[in-house]
């Protein structure tokens, strides 16, 4: 059986040394350069808020919205976490970014034949048993590694052992139905940029409830217009067939009154 | 005659800058990129492009399934007339629509991937088909057009066996794609002002969709016997406004309850843009309209009519780039304006829409498939064209094709 992978990210453990984004520029190849915002060229990014430190990158949600709403089907979740891209089926309409509920995805947009660009959880990787190339770089132990259910025991036992040092809250647990990137703060989210505001139901139900009812529009649309059709026309000739018998009595009535 | 002439080059003088300057845009947005040619960015991936031509595109062609509805299925061969038209323009509206996704597509030549790759769990995949499908609807309601001026009587025979058929696959399609428009900002909950997020989106966009078409019906006809010198259906036109009317009634009404349904009614009284802008498309698209029609003085008379017309048309615009554009700048924390590159390439659509509507108008028989109107008072009818005539001549109505 196979075990969702996550991350574990504790913002009072980082120390903003920035190893993360290295490492994962370097792994896939990427510009060197420190980069304060995730961009088509930093997949994961640190953001400073009055010095706490939070990771920037894809969330991969266990039910990604992004793979819901991508029309030819370029995103898919694997069964080990990582919500990976395709770029060879990408149409370029950018619905992934529209929709994503942590404003990840990033475009390609001064180039001719774009990609969209994110994290993609070292899936080659995590394959081969090893570990994310941020995890295995963070020299504190804020970005760690695991099955996910074994991270959010070992989160809710760090906030049990230091109840005072972290605000009781998981947050990835269940926003948008769940992600594999689990966040412990000592402070509350909202003051670090999170967006807290999210329900625990997957955003994709949204969409699907307006998709399945299609089929339902479609056929009883289609016999409701035809049944429609059916009648206007067929009152169409019972009109005619009255104005004939209208006439014909008239004619009839004309005669009499012609042989008075 | 003279001022007629004159106008006709001033539009092509205008059409031409457009169309040179849109050229030139082009150029820019395929070598260089979205990046170059708009103001898009991953905070604000969909702008003009998406909010106007394909939102409010796809929402003016619906004339042509409200129409076709209304004369084929509901059986009121009355409005005949206007109804070849109201296709071409729907048809015009599909065509310019895609054209429009060519340019805001990242990598639009892969666009047919949606035939292959499926996603059922895509709205965008949905609006793919309906996009695809009713085109070829359209092209075929429209064919007799064609059919007729090269006089292929196999094939319009033909097609008149499965006119039925035809064409209630185009309503359904029709309504599947306008309300998918709505549907697809369901998914984005957060993001898009309460005053607009509702689970009805889809429902909203399809009764605007038909009030708005009732509005571009009204709308061509004026435009056409104004450019063509061609009679006016006046009292045709004002019962398809009665008909809006009814629309708008039930558009308003749904649009109170929903409001009401998610307690949303404090959100009305905030002192914000998203609130003045929301008053401003009720007031000038729905209410405004909504009182005016429903008064026969002002429906019957020419100018009363299009003027209700407008306004249903320009509250339904600020409706689509609200929920497109102006709903998302708060929470994206960022401010949009489309670039000067966006801007003409929209224009230079409309510019394409247009031209290409009066050459159809003068090479196809578009108007010339009339069946004599069966009303008794036809004296009475050919007098108020008479009157109609003259006043839309010297109505300065062209300025409205800036306006889009």
């Amino acid at each position: 059986m196979l075990k969702k992978k996550a991350l574990l990210i504790d913002t009072t453990l980082c120390i903003g040394c920035n190893s993360c984004q290295d490492a994962c520029k370097k792994e896939f190849g990427l510009p060197e350069g420190q980069e304060k915002k995730l961009s088509a060229t930093a997949y994961t990014a640190l953001e400073e808020f009055d010095g706490i430190y939070v990771r920037r990158m894809c969330q991969h949600c266990n039910d990604p919205t992004c793979a819901s709403v991508c029309p030819v089907g370029a995103f898919t979740k694997t069964p080990e976490g990582p919500v990976l891209y395709d770029e060879a089926k990408c149409i370029g309409c950018r619905y992934c970014i529209q929709a994503c509920p942590f404003q990840v995805p990033r475009y390609e947009w001064t180039s001719n034949y774009p990609r969209v660009q994110k994290c993609r959880f070292c899936y080659d990787r995590i394959k081969q048993g090893l570990q994310t190339a941020c995890a295995e770089a963070c020299p504190t132990g804020a970005t760690k590694f695991g099955d996910r259910d074994d991270l959010i025991r070992e989160a809710y036992e760090r906030i049990k052992a230091e109840p005072g040092k972290y605000v009781d809250r998981v947050y990835g647990i269940e926003q948008v139905g769940g992600t594999s990137i689990l966040y412990l703060s000592s402070v509350p989210f909202e003051q670090l940029g999170f967006k807290t505001q999210l329900e625990s139901t997957a955003l994709p139900m949204l969409t699907w409830n307006a998709l399945s009812k299609i089929p339902s529009v479609v056929t009883v649309g289609g016999v409701f217009l035809y049944g429609i059709w059916w009648i206007t026309n067929r009152r169409k000739e019972v009109q005619k067939h009255e104005k004939k018998l209208h006439d014909l009595e008239h004619e009839s009535n004309g005669e009499k009154e012609h042989r008075q | 005659m003279k001022k007629y002439l004159k106008l006709l080059t001033f539009w092509r003088v205008f059409a031409s800058i457009i169309l040179l300057a849109a050229a030139y845009v082009t150029y820019v947005r395929f070598v260089n990129g979205l990046g170059a040619a708009t103001h898009l960015s991953d905070q604000f991936p969909w702008g003009l492009w998406i909010g106007f031509d394909v939102l409010c595109g796809v929402g003016l062609a619906a004339g042509g399934f409200t129409l076709v509805a209304m004369v084929h299925i509901f059986n009121l061969k009355r409005f005949e007339p206007i109804l070849r038209p109201t296709i071409l323009t729907a048809f015009l509206g599909y065509i310019l629509v895609i054209v429009a996704l060519m340019f805001d597509l990242g990598r639009p030549l892969q666009i047919w991937h949606a035939v292959i790759m499926w996603n059922p769990h895509s709205v965008m995949f949905e609006v793919a088909w309906c996009v695809m499908l009713y085109t070829t609807v359209l092209s075929l309601e429209l064919s007799p057009l064609i059919l007729e001026k090269f006089k292929l009587t196999g094939l319009q025979k033909a097609l008149k066996r499965v006119t039925v058929p035809l064409i209630i696959v185009g309503v359904l399609l029709s309504t599947l794609h306008q309300s998918s428009l709505g549907s697809l900002y369901l998914i984005v909950p957060e993001k898009l002002y309460g005053l607009w997020y509702s689970p009805y989106l889809p429902l909203f966009f399809y009764v605007s969709a038909i009030c708005v078409g009732c509005a571009m019906i009204i709308f061509e006809s004026f435009l056409s016997a104004r450019s063509f010198k061609k009679g006016l259906e006046l009292p045709l036109l004002a019962d398809i406004a009665r008909f809006g009317v009814v629309m708008l009634a039930v558009y308003l009404t749904m649009k109170i309850m929903d409001l009401s349904s998610r307690s949303a009614f404090p959100l009305l009284f905030v002192p914000r843009m998203e609130t003045y802008l929301y008053w401003l498309e009720i007031a000038v698209g729905v209410i405004g309209p909504l009182v005016l029609l429903s008064i026969a003085r002002i429906r019957e008379h020419p100018r009363g009519l299009f003027a209700g017309a407008v306004m249903i048309i320009i509250g339904f615009i600020l409706n689509r780039m609200n929920i497109s554009i102006t709903g998302m700048e708060a929470w994206a924390g960022v401010s949009y304006f489309p670039s000067w590159m966006e801007i003409t390439i929209t224009m230079a659509i409309v510019t394409v829409g247009f031209g290409v509507f009066s050459l159809a108008a003068k090479y196809l028989p578009l108007f010339g498939h009339e069946h004599p109107v069966e009303t008794t008072d036809i004296h009475d009818l050919s007098e108020n064209l008479h009157l109609i005539s003259e006043q839309s001549s010297q109505e300065p109505t062209n300025e409205i094709f800036i306006g889009r």
